[in-house]
């Protein structure tokens, strides 16, 4: 009955979607408006009712409808209630409704807005938002339809929505549950996250091929989508680096990225998306680069379709991706279909995008954001290339290669180098202008300071040379960015007699955009140091010893004091180890790392045991295939310095961005073009 | 020029998923398809070349000592071997998939098996048949045609022979 | 006994004796690896059949057979490029973390630095070109469009203005 809601919803969902996307169409060719804002008012329904759909398999879930397909497939009866609701995005099935549900969000939201002084904009935004949740939709109602039962025929058992003819309904008694590492706070938020990320860019995407389409060449659509765009942009970043942290927190290597294909499908958008957030500035500044920052809209939405369907379709393996599915041809078509038709518009417009302005000087902030902007695609192309060629060797040369982290380091570290070197420079830089005896006044004190960075490491004995030079670099950055904070408060504070505190408040507040910039660079760079710490310095060791055995590494020793096991109430069975850190002959923490075994899917999982500070983190991992007793278990432990800064960084990111977004108190009069 | 650059560029694109998919799709290799040539080296050393086998029935199995599901059918063929040994005209041949020497001896050791068995070198068989795990056999006809693929173990001996007899008009 | 006799014997007694007691010169081979040692290789090994997984973090029986192997040909005293060929001739290229630098797979390097070095060229010349207003928006092909274009210019222009007045 509740299937038989949420399928209905999903195909009413559809067809709502079918006809706003003719509706709007019409209604534009014909100049009937009445056509169009019934379209609009069509896309403003599909979130209510995928929600409906939505909460329609989390009912099911939630009350063990096993006889659900995709409620055996991904959850059980032992799994905790806040599980079975993230399980909606456990499989493939669900999480294709969950994507299309935060598509229709999006597109409806859009709706809402004042759209009076835009009405040329509107059919087309309507056209392709709607355009890519039908795809979607008809992935889940053709496809991957999560709400498909198990049926006993004459033939046999299968699957599928409406009755067979002489079908009974089976009950399964149970389900396999999701897989254990999913089972994990991080599998809460990373997903919605990610996802959110990814669909968010259909707005500025949108807007970006309704200006294409009507052959304008101004900013109007930056302006309307700029606030989405930075939205989007969060949640892009956000899930990666959730990602990450639950990588490190879980998957037991010590680590949090390993160029999986799968991360690098989520990477490559990002990259492209803060290139595209990057030449946006530009040309709000500066009216130059239309061409590059339509480039870059295009290039961000098509990795994105092109990401979720080399995770979804079966053609790369990897530990994240979804099993082998049908979907994978349509998706190939689909974004063929979007390739193709954003380029031939691309190239339409071409010349209509160029501008007469002038770039005037190499340190002038245009520059350096063209420089940045080549850097991160320099990025995206490697990992592009990357991710594609084992498929490509395994075509020509019939030889299944691995191209694997060394690969991709050997070109990120350099050019995230570089790109600390040009977040130097970029605060100080200013709008089609420089000179070099300007930048000198201000950089020669910070330049000083940086100094630290340098002597520090090498006092304490650092010889890796890349390595001092990120922390010169790093140290460089945060000086800078100190000391211009300084030089603008005292200004203010010179000029106006005023206190230290309310000139920093009314800087702050006259140039948002300019400072929560810096505050998301200086963001940025103490998670570059946080990755510098544990990429260059990361130790490891592993050896399995007996209850009062010990393993030492990097002045820490580890002492396996005791061994738990025990069954818990949701179905696992639990070794705990405790385990005393010391240090110079004292105890500083215990840690519990321990070892999950989930009786529904017969997997286990390993949680380790982390000792974090500002200077490094100590973690001890249970290793779960070996044997666990308390005659010997096996640890593996590593110590990851100043990783810790990873994660604060990620935190201020979040400020800075959300600063950024924060709604201005005028809002600002554009000339639109006249009828 | 850089329009034709661009295009061009697409197009190789989409031409390498399309392949891509194809094949991700395409599973193993099928009935009626000519068996693919590989040479096989065993453990013990001899070299066995699929193709100066025509005109006899060869049955190629792979496995793995790691490979749980394999287990069962192991007695099985060993004793399908032993079934079909004196007419001289069915070639069993294991294949040793993605796995360790001393634990494949041990393996082989275990079930008594007699049959020539080797590595997959560089996985080169097993790609060539496309495999998608193993256990998994294919039974190939004395024209060189694959006439019957098992994915999964055999149930039984007698579904060994059900597959074999009617290739030698049994 | 001669003299010469004793010294032999005694020269032979000597040998015999150091030889008992200067340990570990033959046995050194036959020392058992630790963790650490097989994990520094298998770390720059990758699984054999799950995908993009090292062989150090893979929990799999079958990737704790090829850490035994590792562990059984440090023990026999293989060098760590022995072991590596010798896993690349089992199991294939796919094992490396990277193809390995041959035929085809020089693509694999060398796209990215052309494409690289491209990408530097085209940013040169574009500095070029944004450095000087281009002639040639007037002249070619356009003429046709220019009626679109002076719309769009205008346009332009007010835009350009309300910028250099608004932005503070």
């Amino acid at each position: 009955m509740v299937a038989d809601i949420g399928f209905g919803s999903l195909m009413i969902t559809l067809i709502v979607s079918i006809y706003g996307l003719g509706a709007a169409y019409y209604g534009q060719q014909n100049r009937k408006e009445l056509w169009v804002l019934s379209a609009k008012r069509a896309m403003s329904l599909v979130f209510p009712l995928l929600t409906i759909s939505v909460g329609s398999l989390i009912y099911l879930l939630l009350t063990d409808h096993f006889e659900i397909v995709y409620v055996t497939e991904v959850s059980s009866r032992s799994m905790p209630d806040y599980l079975k609701i993230t399980a909606l995005w456990g499989g493939q099935a669900g999480s294709l409704l969950f994507w299309s549900w935060l598509l229709a969000a999006f597109t409806s939201a859009v709706t809402l807005r004042k759209w009076d002084r835009d009405q040329d904009f509107l059919p087309w935004v309507i056209i392709v938002s709607l355009a890519t949740l039908i795809f979607f939709l008809i992935l889940n109602v053709f496809f991957e339809n999560p709400f498909i039962q198990y049926w006993q025929t004459p033939e046999g058992i299968i699957t599928a929505f409406s009755t067979p003819p002489g079908g009974v309904t089976i009950f399964p008694r149970d389900g396999g549950g999701l897989n254990p590492l999913l089972r994990h706070p991080g599998m809460i938020i990373h997903p919605p996250m990610q996802y959110l990320g990814f669909v968010a860019f259909i707005i500025p995407f949108s807007y970006a091929m309704a200006s294409l389409i009507t052959g304008r060449s101004d900013d109007r659509w930056i302006q309307l989508s700029r606030r989405w765009t930075l939205w989007a942009w969060l949640f892009l970043s956000l899930g990666l680096v959730l990602g990450a942290r639950w990588a490190y927190d879980v998957l037991g290597w010590g680590g949090y990225w390993a160029w999986d294909p799968v991360e690098i499908s989520a990477l490559m958008p990002w990259l492209s998306g803060t290139a595209f957030l990057h030449s946006v500035l530009i040309q709000e500044k500066r009216g130059m680069f239309k061409q590059l920052t339509m480039v870059l809209i295009i290039l961000t939405y098509n990795l994105v379709i092109f990401g979720t369907f080399l995770t979804r379709s079966g053609l790369l393996s990897s530990v994240h991706a979804f099993s082998k599915s049908a979907i994978g041809p349509i998706f190939l078509a689909f974004i063929s279909l979007t390739l193709i038709i954003s380029l031939v518009l691309l190239t339409r417009r071409w010349e209509r995008l160029k501008s007469r302005e002038v770039l005037t000087s190499f340190f002038s902030k245009e520059a350096l954001i063209i420089i940045s902007i080549v850097l991160l695609l320099g990025i995206l192309v490697t990992s592009f290339w990357g991710v594609l060629f084992p498929k490509i060797s395994e075509m020509v040369t019939g030889q299944k290669v691995t191209v694997g982290p060394p690969f991709y380091e050997r070109v990120a570290a350099p050019i995230f180098g570089g790109m600390l070197l040009i977040m130097i420079i970029c605060p100080l830089a200013v709008w089609s202008y420089a000179s070099f005896k300007h930048l000198g006044k201000l950089l020669w004190k910070p330049f000083i300071v940086s100094m630290i960075g340098i002597a520090l490491p090498l006092y304490g004995g650092l010889t890796h040379w890349a390595a001092v030079v990120a922390f010169w670099l790093i140290s460089f950055v945060l000086a800078v960015n100190v000391f211009e904070f300084f030089r603008r408060t005292k200004i203010r504070r010179k000029n106006q007699n005023d206190s230290w505190g309310s000139s920093l408040l009314y800087i702050l507040k006259k140039n948002r955009r300019a400072y929560s910039a810096m505050i998301i660079h200086v963001a940025v760079v103490l998670m570059a140091l946080g990755i510098v710490g544990i990429e260059f310095f990361q130790t490891e060791t592993q050896g399995t010893i007996p209850e009062g055995g010990e393993l030492s590494l990097a002045s820490y020793t580890m002492v396996f004091e005791k061994l738990d096991i025990f069954d818990t109430d949701d179905a696992r069975n639990v070794a705990r180890a405790t385990v005393s850190v010391e240090k110079d002959g004292q105890i500083i923490d215990v840690l519990y790392p321990r070892r999950d075994f989930f009786y529904d899917s017969n997997q286990p999982m390993t949680i380790p045991g982390v000792r974090s500070t500002l200077v490094d983190d100590f973690y001890v991992i249970l290793i779960d295939w070996k044997t666990i007793s308390a005659e010997g278990a096996t640890f593996k432990v590593y110590h990851n310095p100043l990783v810790k800064w990873l994660w604060i960084g990620a935190w201020i990111f979040i400020f800075g961005v959300v600063a950024a977004t924060w709604p201005d108190k005028k809002t600002k009069l554009v000339p639109v073009r006249a009828k | 020029m850089k329009k034709i650059l661009l295009w061009a560029g697409l197009v190789f694109l989409l031409l390498v998923l399309v392949v891509g998919l194809i094949r991700s799709q395409q599973g193993q290799v099928g009935i009626g398809e000519v068996a693919p040539d590989f040479e096989l080296i065993s453990f013990s050393g001899e070299t066995y070349q699929i193709s100066d086998f025509r005109g006899k029935v060869i049955v190629v199995n792979f496995w793995a000592s790691w490979c749980e599901a394999c287990k069962p059918e192991a007695a099985d063929l060993e004793a399908a071997y032993k079934f079909y040994e004196p007419r001289g005209d069915v070639l069993f041949l294991g294949v040793d998939y993605v796995d360790t020497e001393p634990e494949a001896l041990a393996y082989l050791e275990e079930f008594k098996i007699t049959y020539p068995n080797g590595p997959d070198l560089r996985t080169r068989i097993s790609q060539a048949f496309r495999i998608t795990g193993v256990p998994e056999t294919f039974i190939i006809n004395q024209d060189g045609i694959i006439a019957h693929v098992q994915i999964g173990p055999f149930r039984s001996l007698e579904e060994i022979k059900s597959t074999i007899d009617p290739l030698l008009d049994l | 006994m001669t003299n010469r006799l004793r010294r032999i014997l005694q020269l032979l007694t000597v040998t015999l004796l150091l030889s008992a007691i200067i340990p570990g010169y033959a046995m050194a081979q036959g020392s058992e690896p630790t963790d650490d040692e097989v994990n520094a290789i298998a770390k720059q090994l990758y699984c054999p059949v799950c995908e993009n997984i090292s062989l150090d973090a893979c929990g799999t029986a079958a990737c704790e057979q090829w850490r035994n192997i590792i562990r059984e040909k440090l023990k026999e005293g293989w060098t760590e490029d022995e072991i590596k060929t010798y896993f690349v001739d089992q199991y294939g290229d796919r094992v490396m973390a990277e193809p390995p630098r041959r035929g085809f797979n020089w693509l694999v390097y060398i796209v990215p630095l052309l494409v690289f070095i491209i990408g530097i060229i085209l940013l040169y010349r574009a500095f070029q070109i944004w450095r000087s207003p281009e002639p040639e928006i007037i002249s070619k092909k356009n003429s046709k469009k220019s009626a679109d274009k002076s719309t769009d210019e205008y346009i332009n222009r007010v835009e350009e203005e309300l910028r250099k007045r608004s932005k503070g």
